[in-house]
């Protein structure tokens, strides 16, 4: 039974999908996860791979490790939330889109060669750019068409690199590559880089993801940014740039999210931030950093969907996600609200809550790794972190000013998805030696002392009161309907702007230089025809006939010159 | 859906809110109280300024905010500005 890719199972249910309808489909969409996951848990063993020859070559579609068992898992029970939240949805495209994507994402794990790796990178760009297509409105269009630029360049780049991997070591083998490959290093490095939203590449995340459906994002937020953080740790531990990248990438998103005013926006600043975490400790590169980034990556997957799924719900239910429109939500929908703040705790690494357990992790190795000056930075992306995601999100959707909204709970299976998510941030945050188990690396690792949770706890809570008192002096941004500049600025307004005006002044230029030409040209015509050679024909107009005689003529010339042998 | 008279809720009245902040401030003063009674394992030399991580937090947070305002003078645009 263990000779099963788990994709496989993923890829017959999208077919199943598709074919079926109400009850039936609800019980196909939630068994393939569960099937899955068992499968991965009980007949899947660690050392285990399946190969397929294709041509000349060996294919390793399955390559079972504790890394990607542990990916395996995780992306099981983000795809089986993800389901269940989103059971009350018609479109069957939806659907089918979502398995597969997260059956990519499986298969991209499992790849144990670059070609395989290849194809279900494209595959997660090709299926995940549906889910925001399928909000159907002209902004998701385009957003999911500039989107899909991104992730079909980094697919490029990623197959790029790979050629060149294999003509300069001759294997194909998805292990370490590392930036010494070279060319093909920095290749495969960048295809990685964009799909995990390095800085000056991210803005896919920020625009694609809030554009798409209520219950897509919840998909979108799981699977792409994650797949890249585990090809990262796989091929690329160790590399000092890394932290310098994971670093920025925890920093700079927050100023963005503390103004922004879309709350799904937000949270894609800070999904940003959170990756960053886990980017700073695959550069970091020791067993705890490793097991850190990973273990941050699974607890990130569960409380960002959750945070996601509130946010959806607001939006399904309100119609809005703006922060400038919502407050007083607390009224009418009390089990999200408290959802979310559990979400919110979790996003802020609460003690008790699960992401303290990893964080502290990435954290203590910065520490260990005497990176001073660093660990101060990730300290205030730490703060910037409660600051905007957990303060922010909770207190502008649900709190705040009243905005009037009155409107039901999230429907029920919204509502058991979220509690899923929530009791599993809880168990991860007080029980975290069953995922420490799972970790790839092996290394003792106690969140819990005296140091950490009181450090943080201070962290937290000033926080908050720096919060409280901004507020309180009328010191806080206010949320303002309006949209800020990031890097997508370049292609949607630098580069439309500019090639219409190229086109403008290319337009001017041509029309300039005619006039200039035409009227000499025009005057020497009009003199031609008062003077006295006026009278011969070939002056006067141009018929084509006697064009068709003088090219005529001159091909002969050619001709008698070519014979004589005068060309040469 | 509103009706004429229309339930108080937790937050609608001012005292609550003035509870839940009263009990916020008490546990961000025992949180620093802590700090001279407690011991905690110094990494970095900084961290044995009392209350670092209190004074750390407040202070990110508002040169975030701080930094964050300004950014609205050059980043922000209106809703439609890429629409047009």
């Amino acid at each position: 039974m263990s000779e099963l890719s788990p994709f496989v199972l993923y890829f017959v249910t999208a077919l199943l999908v598709g074919f079926t309808r109400g009850l039936p489909r609800q019980v196909i969409l939630l068994a393939a996860p569960v099937v899955t996951g068992l499968h991965l848990w009980l007949n899947v063993e660690i050392g285990s791979t399946i190969t397929h020859a294709i041509m000349s070559y060996e294919l390793i579609i399955l390559r079972v490790d504790k890394l990607s068992l542990l990916f395996g898992y995780l992306f099981c029970i983000a795809s089986f939330i993800a389901s269940i939240f989103s059971l009350h949805v018609k479109d069957t495209k939806q659907h089918i889109a979502g398995v597969v994507y997260a059956g990519s994402a499986l298969g991209a794990v499992f790849a144990g060669d670059l070609i395989t790796l290849f194809v279900f990178w494209e595959l997660l760009a090709i299926s995940s750019v549906f889910l925001i297509w399928a909000r159907g409105t002209e902004r998701a269009l385009k957003a999911g068409m500039r989107y899909l630029v991104f992730q079909v360049l980094s697919g490029v780049l990623l197959l790029a690199g790979a050629l060149v991997y294999y003509h300069n070591t001759g294997s194909l083998a998805f292990d370490h590559i590392g930036l010494e490959a070279g060319v093909a290093g920095w290749l495969i490095f960048i295809a990685f880089g964009i799909k995990s939203a390095f800085p000056f590449l991210h803005s896919w995340l920020t625009d694609g993801y809030p554009e798409a459906t209520v219950t897509g994002t919840v998909f979108l937020s799981a699977f792409t940014t994650k797949v890249a953080v585990y090809a990262l740790a796989r091929g690329f531990a160790g590399e000092e740039i890394l932290v310098y990248i994971g670093v920025s990438m925890a920093c700079f998103p927050i100023f963005y999210a503390v103004i922004e005013n879309d709350l799904r926006k937000v949270l894609a600043y800070s999904l940003i931030n959170q990756v960053g975490f886990m980017v700073t400790g695959i550069g970091i590169g020791t067993a705890l950093a490793l097991n850190g980034a990973i273990a941050h990556a699974f607890s990130d997957v569960i409380f960002k969907g959750l945070l996601f799924m509130s946010m959806g719900a607001v939006l399904y239910r309100a119609g809005n996600i703006n922060g400038s429109d919502l407050g007083g939500l607390y009224k009418s929908m009390p089990k999200t609200t408290v959802l979310c703040i559990i979400g919110a705790l979790s996003i802020s690494a609460f003690p008790l809550f699960s992401g303290f357990v990893s964080k502290s992790m990435v954290m203590t190795a910065l520490m260990h790794g005497d990176y001073g000056y660093l660990w101060l930075l990730m300290l205030f992306a730490s703060a910037g972190v409660f600051h905007h995601a957990g303060i922010k999100i909770p207190y502008f959707a649900f709190f705040a000013h009243d905005s009037g909204i009155r409107t039901e709970e999230a429907p029920n299976n919204m509502l058991i998805a979220m509690t899923i998510a929530a009791v599993l941030c809880i168990f991860i945050g007080t029980q975290p030696q069953y995922l420490y188990a799972l970790l790839p690396w092996e290394v003792e690792y106690w969140p819990y002392d005296l140091t950490h949770v009181l450090a943080q706890l201070q962290l937290l809570f000033f926080s908050a009161l720096a919060f409280v008192w901004l507020n309180k002096k009328g010191l806080y941004p206010p949320e303002l309907p309006s949209v800020n500049l990031d890097m997508e600025w370049f292609y949607r307004k630098l580069l439309p702007v500019g090639a219409q005006q190229t086109v403008n002044f290319l337009h001017c230029a041509k029309k300039s230089t005619l006039t200039t030409i035409m009227a000499p040209m025009q005057g020497i015509q009009t003199k031609l025809a008062q003077s006295s050679v006026a009278k011969y024909y070939l002056s006067e107009s141009w018929p084509t006939g006697s064009m068709v005689f003088w090219i005529s003529a001159i091909l002969a010339a050619f001709m008698l010159l070519d014979i004589f042998g005068l060309g040469h | 859906m509103s009706d004429e008279k229309e339930k108080s809720y937790l937050f609608d009245r001012p005292e609550n809110v003035e509870r839940l902040l009263k009990g916020f401030y008490a546990i961000c003063i025992l949180l620093v109280l802590a700090d001279f009674v407690l011991h905690r394992h110094i990494g970095f030399g900084w961290e044995e300024i009392p209350a670092f991580y209190a004074i750390y937090g407040f202070a990110a947070c508002v040169v975030l905010v701080v930094i964050a305002k300004k950014m609205r003078n050059v980043v922000m645009r209106k809703e439609d500005y890429y629409d047009e």
